[in-house]
């Protein structure tokens, strides 16, 4: 089985310094992209590999790439940014691809910057990623020294300046356009769209945003071709995924698998099974705010389109997983006062319809739930829903909700009728 | 007044961002590097040197958790308080750190050694549960190996 994104990994060693990262067939794609090819013709090969974003939502690649004005009337300006503001509970992949192999990043950043023909490029890096910043530090200026980046690449008169920006925090950033205004020192509200950062980005000029994952697989798609692409995986969505798993699991860990890979394979095989003594009770599959799924959802394929068919979503591949000592409620309440408080409160449902759901999950907990508890609960995954609010954070916030107060509603009840949580 | 090394480091961030006041967020945590924390009078020197507004550089600097306006320990303990975290034995981290500190979320020991802060997923959840001092991330927590933190950090 290949794993291109991890094959350089080595767990508890220090990434492969710049050299040995060429000697690794590192930078054949930055030197085939740049050299031989027309920056729309790398475009339209990451269309064709059917590449889907890695940061949660899997928009196609190749299609943001496609919406950035080109030719001789498109801004001087444009920019690429590596989302890695890694802030999703439950999401620790793309911490691994950083710490694990930088080269990869950059090479990914410098071949998507030559297809939108973007003269500056960014890593947008969480403040908590301590070690990644130290490596990426040093990755970047052995990238310059080489000439990787800096003025006429690889003799192909591309240029490309790149900087890393540590963040100051909150989850917000991780949303592509509060993550521009959070690049431009503002506060970090997202933006509204239209226009998207493709056309209006960093200070107004075209803005690629893609996910650290998503990028690292561009430069084995350049190398490879399409047709190696779609092998990797199990399923239509294309390639191979870094898979994760935390909770009360015999080893907790991520993964690069093909594509489709099964949710029981997942849990049984490489997370090992359940801890001695628990046994599974559900999983969020690809973050906090993705929906429940539950025992008949074991042989789910973990890609976007079999996920998507049974009410969830795959996220960011990184699953949280329920067992039968730990409370659902009092899993909900953790999630939703999570999202309450990094909610950037510029609309209203998501400002005062967070800590409102968050303080009756709290008052549940507590043994003071109420009838009519759970129908203003439900209420508010509407009230909350797409369309209502003015970006994705509280729509992402109240799917673990509603998936749960269907799910589990007995346990929900419970609590009301028992007046305690029956797990303290 | 921002001392010249300061200012040479915030200086040294200007070429990286088309604006001016893009720096701004660099420079607050250049400050709290060298002063521990972003006081109101840093906001002031920050604000004159990049041509802000006082009030337009603290209306960036209240929107992120990580710029500390009020007075930090020598030792910042920042508690991943997120859902795998939670289910993994966070309710005995978070027990264990108060009673040992004395000190409730957001506070400072008497002797100024330990700010303690809760901060959402640190992104270590295959070693929950986990929280940071200072710059170092400490997964698989347990209250033994909480003492050994706390006292290697004494």
């Amino acid at each position: 089985m290949e794993r291109p994104l991890t094959r350089n990994i080595r767990l508890g060693k220090s990434p492969l310094h710049l050299k040995d990262y060429e000697k690794a067939g590192g930078y054949q794609g930055a030197r085939k992209a740049l050299q031989t090819m027309a920056p729309q013709e790398v475009t339209e090969l990451v269309k064709n590999s059917n590449l889907r974003g890695r940061g949660g939502a899997g928009f196609p690649t190749g299609m943001k790439w496609s919406f950035v004005p080109m030719g001789e009337d498109a801004p001087r300006i444009k920019y690429v940014v590596a989302n890695a503001d890694e802030m999703e509970p439950g999401t620790f992949k793309d911490r691994f691809l950083l710490e694990g192999d930088p080269q990869q990043l950059i090479e990914g950043m410098i071949i998507a910057a030559y297809a939108v023909q973007a003269s500056v490029a960014y890593i947008f890096l969480r403040w908590a990623y301590k070690r990644a910043a130290q490596l990426l530090t040093k990755a970047i200026a052995e990238a310059y020294q080489a000439g990787y980046l800096g003025q006429n690449i690889l003799d192909s008169g591309f240029n490309l300046e790149m900087h890393l920006h540590t963040s100051a925090g909150r989850y917000m950033c991780g949303e592509e356009t509060a993550l521009l205004n959070a690049l431009e020192a503002r506060r970090a509200n997202p933006r509204a769209k239209p226009p998207f950062p493709p056309v209006v980005g960093l200070w107004g000029k075209p803005t690629v945003v893609n996910n650290v994952e998503t990028l690292c697989n561009i430069p084995h798609i350049v190398a490879n071709g399409v047709e190696w692409y779609r092998g990797l995986s199990q399923s239509e969505d294309r390639g191979t995924k870094i898979y994760g798993i935390s909770g009360r699991v015999k080893r907790p860990g991520v993964w690069e698998l093909p594509m489709g890979t099964t949710i029981r394979e997942l849990l049984q095989e490489h997370a090992g099974g359940m801890s001695d003594g628990f046994t599974f009770r559900g999983l969020l599959p690809g973050g906090a705010s993705t929906d429940f799924l539950v025992e008949e959802h074991l042989d789910v394929n973990m890609d976007f389109g079999s996920v998507q068919k049974v009410g969830s979503r795959l996220g960011t591949g990184t699953m949280i997983i329920l067992d039968d000592r730990t409370c659902p409620v009092g899993m909900v309440h953790n999630l939703e006062r999570f999202f309450a408080q990094e909610s950037c409160g510029w609309c209203t449902p998501c400002r005062d319809g967070l800590p409102w759901v968050a303080r009756i999950l709290q008052g549940l907990e507590q043994g003071e739930g109420e009838p009519g508890d759970l129908e203003i609960l439900d209420r508010h995954t509407h009230l909350l829903g797409l369309g209502h609010t003015f970006c994705a954070l509280a729509p992402g916030a109240i799917e673990p909700l509603q998936s749960a107060l269907h799910y589990f509603r007995e346990d929900f009840q419970r609590h009301i009728d028992d007046k305690c949580c029956p797990w303290s | 007044m921002l001392s010249q090394q300061e200012r040479d480091e915030i200086e040294a961030e200007f070429p990286h961002y088309e604006k001016k006041r893009g720096v701004s967020v660099e420079a607050m945590k250049i400050i709290q590097r060298h002063r521990g924390w972003v006081s109101t009078q840093a906001i002031e020197e920050i604000s004159e040197f990049l041509e802000m507004t006082p009030d337009e550089l603290d209306g960036v600097a209240t929107f992120y958790n990580l710029i500390f306006r009020k007075p930090v320990g020598k030792h910042v303990i920042l508690v991943c308080d997120s859902v795998s975290c939670w289910i993994m034995g966070y309710e005995e981290v978070r027990s264990h750190l108060l009673s040992r500190l004395g000190i409730q979320f957001g506070q400072t020991t008497g002797d100024g050694r330990f700010t303690l802060l809760s901060v959402p997923c640190l992104g270590a959840c295959d070693q929950a549960p986990a929280m940071m001092v200072n710059d170092k991330l400490y997964g698989n927590l347990d209250p033994a190996k909480i003492d050994e933190i706390l006292e290697a950090h004494a």
